[in-house]
């Protein structure tokens, strides 16, 4: 049976959420398999990481190393080299930190490697069956995978449900040793944090939320009208940034804010799942936009198939009538 | 600094609804816009306005058919110095590790210092750069959202981590950059520019010209291959609200309402 390994991502002594979608994916790719966590890092923070895995995963391999208490992808590549085994299977998080590791990583194991990778369905022989999304979520495909040679494969967040049964009650190997003298021609400086902008739309209840549908900077007036009209704030997807429309701080996303409103207006938003990964806590989302087979429309609890530079100054100005 | 930049043609996802064909074996083609990937686009501008504070050359290359030429010369009109088709029926059906391997093999016929592609393109894998970085043995960053040039050795570059933060890096040259969109604001290309660069001849390169075995790319060399493309199904979907948009506003209204999205 091949070995299937998952890279944990944590951050201040917590494993990350994906740590169980991983176990759960996983379980979909071989129902019996023995599933080995890798959990890198420095210090202190790492045992309570491990002993959380630890629960999930048949066996957790410990890396502590002063090098690691960034994950530098460079330098975790070099480390992953050493421990996974020619055939061997690795789950990365498609985050940030999944999309700089692995693609190399792949090359330098002779793996293969698929990306964003929503679904399993099934695996025959060396032959794996996966689901994965082309064009911003437009369309999915079924991917065929030959992992005769190992594969590594990144597992999009929020796509497996996770699995708490935690049933596992797994060993933990030191591997340190693994970790002495790797370097690196990158190396980690500082993170700069987000600046806060006028509007904190974390914090706000309804969101008037715009995409590349406002077509034009002028336009982004009408949603400014609309969520006056409504007493919500304007927030904005990923293009309207870009293009320096509206401020980085109003941007909802994975790359932008995490936003949690009671009621949530896409307004000519496509839905890709970028921009899905930055709402939660489940809001009444209503998505207005011409493309009647827009993704947003499949997630959205009321939508409307309408161009948005006529149909939102009619309904700013039904609700200033009624005000 | 000798700066290449890796674009591709795909369908414009601004100007087209994507839709899957009758059996399911593509995307439905027919009357396709196609322009240059967007965040190719951003790091043809990154490049000229480095080749611009520093100097050297920008070459961008594409591996694709006839048509992707008028991509290359798109972003030679920006302001790129030099267009390389890499162009063979032996590349259709490329997987990631395929196309990277056919670009290895023109970037070790030429120096270059920096080596940028877009962060992703249409199918979204984001790891062309990645790939291409570990067959060349160079250092890799993705998502960079930031270059500043140190000297002639080094670079500091900003990576778009989650929560819109900046991670900053120190990267030794020569290295591998995938480029993330918003880093800077891609110069217009207007008509006049297109037919100033349109006699401006852009060699292309066969499999055998690189020294590429057919076999080891395309279709026959791509462990990972798509199947079919089916439209997704990620839940109940929405309530459609239908009518004049009269009565549609009047709808909305009355479920806001209830739902205290109207104050």
């Amino acid at each position: 049976m091949t070995q299937v390994f998952a890279y944990i991502v944590h951050k201040d002594g917590v494993a990350d959420d994906t740590t169980l979608e991983l176990i759960a994916a996983a379980k979909k790719l071989q129902a019996d398999a023995q599933v080995t966590a890798i959990v890198t890092g420095s210090g202190s923070d790492l045992d309570a990481v491990c002993t959380e895995a630890a629960a999930s995963y048949n066996e957790v391999l410990k890396i502590d190393n002063e090098n690691m208490a960034y994950p530098n992808a460079e330098i975790i590549r070099a480390l992953l080299l050493k421990i996974i085994p020619a055939d061997g299977i690795l789950l990365v998080p498609h985050t940030t930190f999944g999309m700089d590791l692995a693609p190399g990583l792949s090359v330098k194991l002779d793996a293969a490697f698929v990306a964003d990778v929503v679904d399993f369905e099934g695996l025959d022989g060396s032959n794996l069956k996966l689901v994965r999304q082309e064009y911003s979520g437009q369309v999915s495909t079924h991917v065929s995978c030959d992992i005769s040679s190992g594969a590594v494969i990144n597992i999009r967040p929020g796509a497996f449900a996770p699995d708490e049964s935690k049933a596992a009650s797994g060993s933990v190997v030191d591997k340190s040793s693994e970790a002495q003298g790797l370097t690196a021609k990158r190396s980690y400086l500082e993170t700069v944090v987000a600046e806060v902008g006028d509007v904190d739309i974390t914090k706000s209840d309804v969101l008037v939320s715009v995409g590349r549908g406002i077509e034009d900077e002028d336009n982004i007036e009408i949603a400014q009208e609309l969520a006056e009209a409504m007493g919500a704030d304007v927030s904005c997807s990923r293009p309207i940034v870009d293009s320096k429309w509206l401020e980085k701080s109003r941007q909802v996303g994975t790359s932008g804010q995490t936003v949690k409103p009671k009621v949530y207006i896409a307004c000519g938003i496509s839905g890709s799942f970028q921009h899905l990964g930055g709402i939660k806590g489940s809001p009444f989302m209503v998505a207005i936009n011409k493309n009647p087979k827009a993704p947003i429309f499949q997630v959205a609890d009321v939508g409307v198939v309408a161009d948005i530079l006529e149909f939102i100054p009619e309904f700013a100005d039904k609700i200033k009538d009624m005000q | 600094m000798e700066i290449l930049v890796c674009v591709k043609r795909v369908p414009d996802t601004a100007e087209n609804e994507i839709e899957v064909n009758n059996d399911g074996s593509d995307i439905s083609r027919d009357d396709l816009v196609y322009s240059v990937n967007e965040w190719d686009n951003y790091a043809v501008e990154e490049a000229i306005q480095i080749r611009d504070n520093v100097g050297g050359t920008v070459t961008v290359i594409s591996v694709g058919d006839d048509e992707s030429e008028e991509v290359l010369r798109r972003e030679m009109a920006m302001g790129a110095d030099k267009g390389i088709l890499l162009s063979d029926d032996a590349f259709n059906g490329s997987d990631g590790k395929g196309l990277a391997s056919i670009l290895k093999a023109e970037v070790e016929k030429g120096k270059y210092d920096l080596i940028m592609a877009g962060a992703q393109a249409d199918a979204g894998a984001g790891q062309v750069g990645g790939m291409l970085a570990a067959m060349l043995d160079l250092p890799y960053a993705s998502l960079v959202n930031k270059v500043e040039v140190i000297d002639d050795k080094k670079l500091k570059v900003g990576r778009e981590v989650e929560g819109g933060n900046v991670e900053m890096n120190d990267i030794e040259l020569p290295c591998v950059l995938s480029i993330q969109t918003g880093i800077n604001e891609p110069r217009y290309v207007g008509i006049r520019g297109i037919r100033k660069v349109a006699s401006v001849e852009i060699p292309v390169r066969s499999a055998s010209d690189l020294g590429i075995s057919p076999d080891t790319v395309g279709d026959a060399g791509s462990k990972v291959k798509v199947l079919d493309y089916f439209v997704p199904d990620l839940g109940e979907g929405a309530e459609m609200l239908e009518g004049s948009t009269e009565e549609i506003v009047e709808k909305l209204v009355e479920l806001l309402k209830a739902k205290g999205g109207i104050k």
